[in-house]
């Protein structure tokens, strides 16, 4: 309870943080959104006017404060550029990027443990350092540069892909999924790479241990060693692991967004930023953030559930 | 073999552009080669297009408050005026069926057309024209529209007329006329669901996604053919090309010539020209850009017809000064080589104004357009080989506005300017001393006196030359190293026709059909 408490307080206290950086940072970067709103013939009184109608004329602290009251009470303001509620853009796009995390964590799951077992049981030498030098490649190759491969091999080359022709999952689920694999396997090729070559490390460690050396003199199989025990204790850092990538996944999705033009949060985001549409990008980072901090939160809960003699303080 | 019939259906097309007054742009055809698929949205259309464009509407959609091009370009199709530009540049009578000028140019009179209703049902009455235009002269975002209907003195209706009076006469009245575009009285939704009268009627807007229309059944005169268009988004170029390539679209406009060479589905290539000036704008108030000397030495450092066969293979029309070919009437191709390449007589120039070494500046180029940074990274070359030392920087478009355009905190800059208003004002009117938007402190007194009498000038004719006499005083004197107006290319899916140039950014959908 005490566990939970802390933790709570943690999730206040970084979303405050990391608002008001996000506040703060536009006050650095050029530019202000009524160039942007009213264009270039637009009088300086009538920037004047709309910055006093926006309250971009008032003290930075007082304008984070009013939209942190706001927001607390569920007001996210409205965009600059699009004059709709905040709110209602991101329903629409935050369950496109969601979409995405979800097969790409998919991916990531149903593709790393079977292999990392594999990568773990190769007993032949060179085999083992081949896949591990496999292994580090993959994971060392940005998902970006996998996505922009893939755009270019099955796009241009093979003709089987468009990239850019997304469609929305309120038009047709089955078209928007399938637009989504690609994506979503660039992002899980090298998080799978990095699970793959911790399940290989954990499994190999366990296999070290006395237990182990134990069952097989009572003349059990390697196999069934691997399956009713090893891999047990083994994956329990790969959950946590796991965990942790959902999180990271979900952030992922901001570069690769901009590669396969999926108008999700992360290119909402990036187009905000230039827009200075200042309301939009304070409601996607505090998001952002928030899931960060609350799937870090459940992957310290799932280690404890995996592992009893593990106790959170 | 692609590469020459293009060449010789764009010589074809310049002898016939140059016999006809045309001001459309001139335009060709070249049919790509059709060994591969053909679009495949043609198989089923269903009387139904997707056009590709690169740029969100991530604005208001509020007829008075769009700023972005990429708006204005659609919307073209929701919104109308009393009346609306054609594809000549002249106005012809939308929500008025008829108007008229008094002899002394003070009074405009309109009748407002019968049967005129807007997309929401209601009917079209004066009123609703009277609040378009004290909403537009109250909140409209263009200065220019602003300042025309504030010389209006008075507004008077007498059934369906609407009589204006000015307080002096202003041959361009009508251009701004077209920019008011007529909304239902006390619509408090027009930034997000837009109202008018125009051909089609606005269905809805997905964010960075799409933006749907639909044919206006009730539209008063020959109205679209097309049921329904959807512009698909495609913020990165890559994805517009792609997508086109594949055959998923039925239009996209504003392609390059690397794109057109590409294209391997057999859509038709029109080639028309940018509505635009690109040039290097130059700070005429810092040094050493404050000496005519240094200025006119760099417009003989560069060479345009050079830079035009690296960066679009010789596409694009030259124009020496602040017009573009589109606007025959204005128009000066005679400008066009006002400063033929000649690297000597550049260093001859330097030298006289007190730099035989050369110098270095810097130009801030906005990143997000690619054709500006490409163009200006030939010119760099270009001027080095008169010694002169110019660096880009490359800058986001939301800094550019404000560093460059709003604060002039420049020494140059490639960019395009466009005309807000289908008139020579709108190109003119900025470099006028004292003009606000005068971003490169452009200061000639006699410039200032003949675009004082241009403005003041009744007859047509006479206000024509003194236009044309204010374009070549911007020559002379170097007001900017002027570039060219960039070729526009548009692919098309073959089955359509209609396709028109405008003098405006616009593309006009009611003029598209399939063919029978």
């Amino acid at each position: 309870m005490k566990y939970a408490a802390k933790k709570v307080l943690t999730l206040i206290i970084t979303l405050f943080i990391v608002s008001l950086l996000a506040f703060l940072a536009f006050q650095i970067i050029p530019g202000d959104p009524t160039t942007k709103l009213l264009g270039t013939e637009a009088t300086e009184a009538a920037k004047e006017a709309l910055r006093a109608e926006l309250g971009l004329d008032r003290p930075v602290l007082v304008r984070y404060w009013d939209w942190l009251t706001g927001f607390l009470t569920g007001d996210m303001g409205t965009s600059y550029s699009y004059h709709m509620p905040v709110s209602d853009m991101i329903g629409q796009k935050l369950p496109i990027t969601a979409l995405l995390t979800v097969i790409s964590f998919f991916f990531t799951v149903v593709l790393s443990i079977p292999l990392g077992v594999l990568a773990g049981s190769v007993r032949s030498r060179a085999l083992d350092s081949f896949f591990t030098a496999l292994d580090q490649v993959v994971m060392s190759i940005p998902a970006f540069f996998i996505g922009i491969l893939a755009c270019y091999i099955f796009g241009i080359v093979l003709r089987v892909f468009s990239p850019g022709d997304f469609v929305s999952y309120t038009e047709d689920w089955g078209r928007c999924i399938s637009y989504l694999i690609l994506p979503a396997l660039s992002i899980a090729i090298p998080r799978i790479a990095m699970t793959v070559k911790m399940l290989r490390g954990a499994i190999l460690n366990e296999q070290g241990q006395d237990y182990v050396r134990t069952a097989r003199s009572r003349g059990n199989s390697r196999r069934a060693i691997l399956s009713r025990h090893v891999l047990k204790n083994a994956l329990i850092p790969v959950i946590t692991f796991l965990a942790v990538s959902a999180a990271e996944i979900m952030t992922g999705t901001i570069i690769i967004e901009q590669v396969f033009t999926i108008p999700g949060i992360g290119r909402l985001l990036l187009a905000s930023i230039s827009n200075r549409d200042f309301p939009v990008v304070q409601a996607i980072v505090v998001i952002l953030a928030a899931w960060i901090v609350i799937v870090n939160f459940a992957a310290d809960l799932l280690y404890q559930l995996a592992d009893p003699r593990i106790r959170l303080r | 073999m692609k590469k020459r019939i293009l060449a010789v259906f764009l010589a074809v097309a310049a002898l016939t552009g140059s016999l006809s007054a045309c001001s459309g742009g001139t335009t060709t055809q070249t049919p790509t080669p059709s060994d591969e698929t053909t679009p495949s949205s043609g198989a089923d259309h269903g009387n139904e297009i997707t056009v590709g464009i690169a740029q969100d509407l991530d604005d208001s959609l509020d007829p008075y408050q769009m700023t972005a091009a990429g708006t204005r370009e659609v919307m073209f199709n929701v919104f109308e005026g009393l009346v609306k530009p054609d594809s000549d540049g002249n106005y012809v009578d939308a929500v008025a069926s008829e108007h008229s000028v008094s002899e002394d140019g003070l009074t405009y009179t309109f009748t407002l057309r019968e049967g005129v209703v807007f997309h929401n049902g209601a009917p079209c009455t004066a009123d609703d024209v009277l609040y378009s235009f004290e909403t537009c002269a109250a909140t409209s975002v263009t200065s220019a529209v602003v300042e025309a209907l504030s010389a209006v003195t008075d507004t008077s209706v007498d059934g369906n007329q609407i009589a204006m009076t000015l307080a002096a006469p202003n041959p361009d009245f009508l251009s701004y006329v077209a920019s008011v575009y007529i909304v239902p009285k006390d619509y408090a939704d027009q930034a997000t669901q837009p109202v008018g009268t125009g051909p089609f009627r606005y269905v809805s807007r997905s964010v960075q996604e799409n933006v749907i229309l639909e044919r206006n059944t009730d539209y008063y005169g020959k109205g679209a053919s097309l049921d329904r268009v959807t512009y698909k988004i495609y913020e990165d170029n890559t994805a517009l090309f792609t997508a086109l390539d594949s055959g998923s679209l039925d239009l996209v406009a504003h392609l390059s010539v690397d794109q057109v060479n590409n294209l391997s589905n057999g859509y038709t290539v029109l080639e028309g020209t940018m509505n635009l000036v690109q040039a290097i704008y130059l700070n005429n108030a810092v040094a050493p850009f404050d000496n005519e000397k240094v200025r006119q030495a760099l417009c003989y450092a560069v060479d345009v017809d050079a830079m035009l066969e690296l960066t679009a293979e010789g596409h694009g029309t030259k124009v020496g000064s602040s017009m573009y070919p589109a606007f025959t009437k204005y128009f000066d191709p005679s400008l066009a080589d006002a400063y033929p390449h000649d690297v000597e007589k550049a260093k001859a120039l330097l030298a006289e104004a007190g730099y035989p070494d050369g110098f270095t500046f810097t130009i801030k180029v906005p990143s997000n357009y690619g054709p500006h940074v490409a163009t200006a990274v030939v010119l760099v070359e270009q001027l080095a080989q008169a010694g002169v030392t110019a660096q880009i920087q490359q800058v986001d478009w939301n800094t550019w506005l404000t560093d460059v355009y709003t604060n002039r905190d420049f020494e140059a800059t490639v960019v395009g300017f466009d005309s807000s208003t289908l008139n020579a004002s709108g190109m003119l009117a900025r470099w006028v001393s004292d003009n606000d938007k005068n971003m490169i402190n452009y200061n000639n007194p006699e410039y200032d006196q003949v675009f004082a009498q241009a403005q003041s000038t009744v007859d047509d004719g006479e206000q024509t030359a003194l236009y044309k006499q204010c374009l070549s005083i911007l020559s002379q004197t170097a007001a900017n190293v002027y570039l060219q107006a960039q070729a526009d290319f548009v692919a098309i899916n073959p089955k359509l026709e209609g396709f028109t140039f405008y003098p405006l950014y616009v593309i006009d959908m009611s003029k598209l059909s399939f063919k029978a």
